[in-house]
């Protein structure tokens, strides 16, 4: 086994660096990945997939980018706009490509850039292979909605399908199914686990039960009782038999796309598989958009603390090192809010930061630190904390239990309040003592998935009438939704639920309803 | 860990995805194109374009806060003199620092830009123009044929014997049936010869004898090559179709046609030769320019140098049908014409070019244009009182044949419009 072989040699040779020069190649890979694993299982306590490293051109880069990163993908025209785009930015000279790209799947698939170089291999192999992969495995919203096995089958099939449904029913039917879907797409999760349908054997056992107490509690006395549901006209046995309905389409739903795939009364079978893929699609990338932050960091931090490592045991070279830390400190580089750089938190700095902060707390902590964390300062078992929090954190609550004033006063973070109705914006916090919580957990509710995205619900269908889909927006903050996109979306559910659509927007608080947009079916 | 060298796979993964993009922009990326047209030099017609088409189309709505209504916060770092309670003027641009990022699903409203190939560019371009009686010459007359490998035959011609499929079946045939082969006649032979050497008893070798025998004989009733083993090379013949055309641009260099008038006469060739060049695998461009005498010249000189002298139309017409019977035999070549003049002739050349171009011209080409360009004061040419000579001399033999086309240009914008009217699908107009 050449592999053995390679271990055995490298242990040997403990003081040899792995590699030198920029140039990198199969076996020096192999080497790297062997002396990374020794430090990732035994010093880190890592605990990731198997790994398939591919590869891959620019170009490939490029076709990843515009299948949203994902090794298959079925057809549409959204991808290919995504690679005009990215490749026009390359091609400029605007954006470079990402080193890698890393796949949630069993095995985790890592894809390479052949024009890297050595150390940047290292780095990447680090970053993707073990970082990103310790967390894909272990962290609970991973764990609860991806199905890491299955996904690559599930897009193979995926795309065949779609493929299929194109040769059948053309083109442009498939397109102005999956165009329509796309525009619910990111309403078409389940953001908590449902319940599960009882099946068969058990509903029978249920109704059984049921007759069997209303036999044992019979009393004919209740027959004479004057019935409220007796009188047609009675507004409130009408409010409760809608109420029943309601109930039994299983409303209120937010999952648009689910309810609509389950209930729209005019699609066929193939167009409700369409939506479904979708939805599936959706779902897959739910976890990574709650995850973003504490996914880089997590990588970052584990990659930083490997290259150091393989550096201490004088396994790359002193040029390697230099090589890695100036890529390593543009990666983690934030700008502030007046750079014309800036857009957001970068995930890199703000994850990398707040993860070697939680490092310093573990083992030297200060008295602030004491007051704010006790119950990890100063424990001695950093890589226990953070894996532990790797694990069952989301970027909201991890921000929310971890960010430290140290933290805050490195990247200056401050709170600034913007109402419509005001003139000029407020500042409500900023880095000293009475601001840390306040900016700590507004914070979090910025990275709060359902503050950031709206709140669109299907509350209603009028199935005695127009058979009109309603959805409501619950407005919180006075937040209304952009009208131009809005009325654009709406046509699209419009086409998929086959009749008239009607959004309310209704203030949260007090059920006001602050503004109504309807959309009819166009005819096609 | 495994490694997998992803490199070699094939590329273009993501083509389909950009052709149905292109498709649904069509509209948008089709007027850009004409646009970039108007614009650019037609010397670079043939490159690729940038393209900017705006979002309309190919927008992917989603439900999106308006950051305009209501209160949000946001948390931002990089604080620098701020403290608590400060009032920030609104940043102008709306958002401020709440900004979203440049990412395509954005929604916004900016043009999006990026490359059309090549390729992608001139089938946009050509989208819906036809040549003119192309089929004509590609099937039905022609004479030229090429051979085309059909797989093997068992009768033919002795050139075309296929070695090494005959050898195949002669092998196959001979393991099937046991030849014996030749080394082991030889091996059996000496032994026998050693049998008899060694004095062996009669009975051996007469065993040894037999089986040489009958080893000698198998070999001549199962020969080494059998008639049913021989193959040959079969060939089908294909009509070949025409695809080499000629390109004759006949101009009027005369002291009459200025910058302008050959800059737009040009632009009309350079279209069509590279719309030749898409229809037929080979292309042959002859420039005949004439001022009151005719020469072919090279491209430099058709285009750029001047001359002065009388308007004599008729010699260019005379010098193409010359070159033309020289060096383009109708069998083989699509003939195609083109010529730009500013519609000046020597008086009484006209009739002379109309029996010309009737009688022997017409008969050879499969399209015959003819582009008479204006100074482009005047904007539009409609409003022209008084038709030139040319064209009035032009106009008798027009209704005749379907495949000659007569048009006016008066300024750049329109070099596009006329070439499309002359090659839309569907036939031409004289």
């Amino acid at each position: 086994m050449p592999n053995t072989g390679f271990a055995d040699a490298a242990q040997l040779r403990a003081e040899m660096p792995l590699f030198t020069g920029p140039n990198w190649d199969f076996g020096s890979l192999r080497r790297v990945n062997d002396a990374i694993e020794r430090i990732a299982f035994d010093e880190l306590g890592l605990d990731i997939y198997p790994v398939q490293i591919e590869v891959i051109t620019s170009e490939q880069m490029l076709d990843a980018y515009s299948s949203v990163g994902l090794p298959l993908m079925y057809k549409h025209w959204s991808f290919g706009k995504r690679f005009a785009y990215h490749e026009t930015l390359y091609r400029k000279g605007l954006q470079g490509l990402a080193y890698e790209i890393v796949i949630n799947s069993n095995p985790v698939i890592c894809y390479i850039m052949e024009e890297n170089s050595m150390t940047m291999q290292t780095l990447v192999i680090a970053h993707a292979a073990f970082g990103h992969n310790h967390f894909f495995k272990n962290n609970y919203l991973f764990r609860q909605w991806t199905d890491a096995d299955g996904i690559l089958d599930y897009l193979s099939f995926a795309r065949d399908y779609v493929a299929k449904c194109e040769e059948r029913h053309g083109h442009e039917a498939v397109e102005r199914v999956l165009d329509a879907a796309h525009a619910l797409k990111e309403h078409g999760v389940n953001r908590y686990a449902h319940r599960s349908r009882p099946n068969l054997a058990e509903e029978q056992r249920r109704t059984d039960e049921r007759r069997a107490h209303e036999e044992a509690t019979f009393n004919d006395l209740w027959r004479t009782v004057p019935q409220l549901g007796d009188d047609k006209d009675d507004p409130e046995a009408n409010e409760k038999q809608h109420e029943q309905l309601r109930q039994q389409l299983g409303l209120p739903e937010e999952n648009l796309l689910y309810f609509i795939e389950k209930r729209a009364p005019r699609l066929e079978d193939w167009q409700r598989e369409l939506i479904r893929i979708v939805r599936n699609v959706s779902q897959y990338f739910y976890p990574q958009k709650q995850l973003q932050l504490m996914n880089e960091g997590c990588a970052t931090f584990v990659h930083y603390e490997i290259m150091n490592r393989l550096h201490d045991k004088g396994l790359i070279t002193e040029g390697s090192m230099l090589e890695f830390l100036h890529s390593h400190s543009s990666v983690v580089f934030q700008p502030g809010f007046d750079d014309p750089r800036f857009s957001g938190f970068n995930p890199y700095a703000l994850g990398f930061s707040m993860m070697s902060d939680i490092r310093r707390i573990c083992e030297k902590p200060t008295p602030e630190d004491r007051d704010f964390f006790p119950e990890i300062a100063g424990c001695g078992d950093p890589f226990g904390v953070l894996r532990h929090a790797w694990a069952n954190y989301r970027d909201e609550s991890f921000v929310l239990q971890y960010l430290s004033p140290q933290v805050i006063r490195q990247f200056k973070i401050f709170q600034i309040s913007d109402d419509s109705s005001k003139p000029s914006l407020r500042v409500e916090a900023i880095h000293d003592e009475l601001g840390y919580r306040r900016v700590r957990s507004a914070l979090s509710k910025q990275y709060d998935l359902s503050r950031r995205e709206p709140d669109i619900q299907v509350v209603d269908v009028d199935l005695t009438g127009d058979r009109c889909l309603i959805l409501a927006h619950y407005v919180h903050e006075g937040v209304l939704l952009e009208e131009k996109t809005c009325r654009s979306v709406l046509r699209y559910a419009a086409f998929l639920w086959g009749y008239g659509v009607k959004l309310l927007e209704i203030e949260a608080a007090t059920d006001k309803v602050l503004k109504t947009y309807e959309a009819a079916v166009e005819p096609v | 860990m495994n490694i997998v060298d992803r490199r070699p796979n094939p590329k273009g993964k993501s083509l389909s995805n950009r052709q149905r993009f292109l498709a649904r922009a069509r509209v948008e990326v089709k007027s850009a194109v004409q646009e970039a047209l108007r614009k650019r030099k037609v010397a670079d017609v043939e490159h690729g374009e940038k393209v900017a088409i705006p979002t309309r189309g190919i927008s992917e709505p989603l439900f999106h806060h308006n950051r305009r209504t209501g209160r949000t916060d946001h948390v931002i770092p990089g604080n620098k003199e701020y403290v608590r309670g400060d009032e920030i003027p609104r940043p102008t641009g709306g958002e401020g620092q709440g900004g979203r990022e440049g990412s395509p699903d954005g929604g916004g409203d900016d043009a999006f830009e990026f490359t059309l190939s090549k390729e992608e560019f001139l089938d946009m371009f050509f989208e819906d123009l036809e040549l003119p009686d192309l089929v004509k010459k590609s099937l039905k007359d022609t004479t030229a044929v090429d051979l085309q490998r059909a797989g093997y035959t068992v009768t033919g011609n002795p050139s075309n014997l296929s070695i090494p499929r005959t050898m195949r079946l002669s092998m196959a045939r001979r393991i099937s049936l046991k030849r014996p082969k030749l080394a082991e006649i030889e091996a059996m032979r000496e032994a026998l010869e050693e049998a008899r050497a060694r004095g062996d008893d009669e009975e051996e070798i007469a065993r040894l004898t037999r089986e040489l025998e009958h080893n000698e004989r198998r070999s001549k009733i199962i020969p080494y090559i059998d008639p049913i083993d021989v193959r040959y090379r079969r060939f089908d013949r294909v009509p070949r179709p025409n695809t080499e055309a000629v390109m004759f641009c006949l101009m009027d260099v005369s002291g009459s046609m200025t910058e302008a008038m050959k800059d737009l006469a040009k632009r009309f060739f350079m279209l069509l030769h590279v719309f030749l060049t898409r229809r037929y695998r080979h292309v042959d461009v002859v420039f005949i320019r004439h001022t009151s005498t005719a020469e072919e010249v090279d491209e430099e000189t058709f285009f750029y140098s001047r001359e002065t002298g009388g308007t004599v139309v008729s010699t260019a017409l005379e010098k193409m049908l010359e070159i033309a019977r020289a060096r383009y035999p109708i069998d083989r070549w699509n003939i195609y014409g083109a010529q730009a003049s500013d519609g000046d002739n020597y008086g009484a050349d006209s009739s002379r070019c109309v029996s010309l171009l009737g009688g022997d011209v017409l008969p050879l080409c499969q399209y015959f244009a003819y582009v008479e360009v204006g100074d482009g004061m005047g904007g539009s040419l409609t409003g022209l009182s008084r038709d030139s000579d040319l064209w009035r001399a032009y106009s008798e033999v027009a209704p005749a044949h379907e495949h000659f086309a007569m048009r006016r240009v008066g300024d750049p914008a329109q070099i596009f419009t006329v070439f499309h009217e002359l090659f839309a699908k569907g036939g031409v107009r004289a």
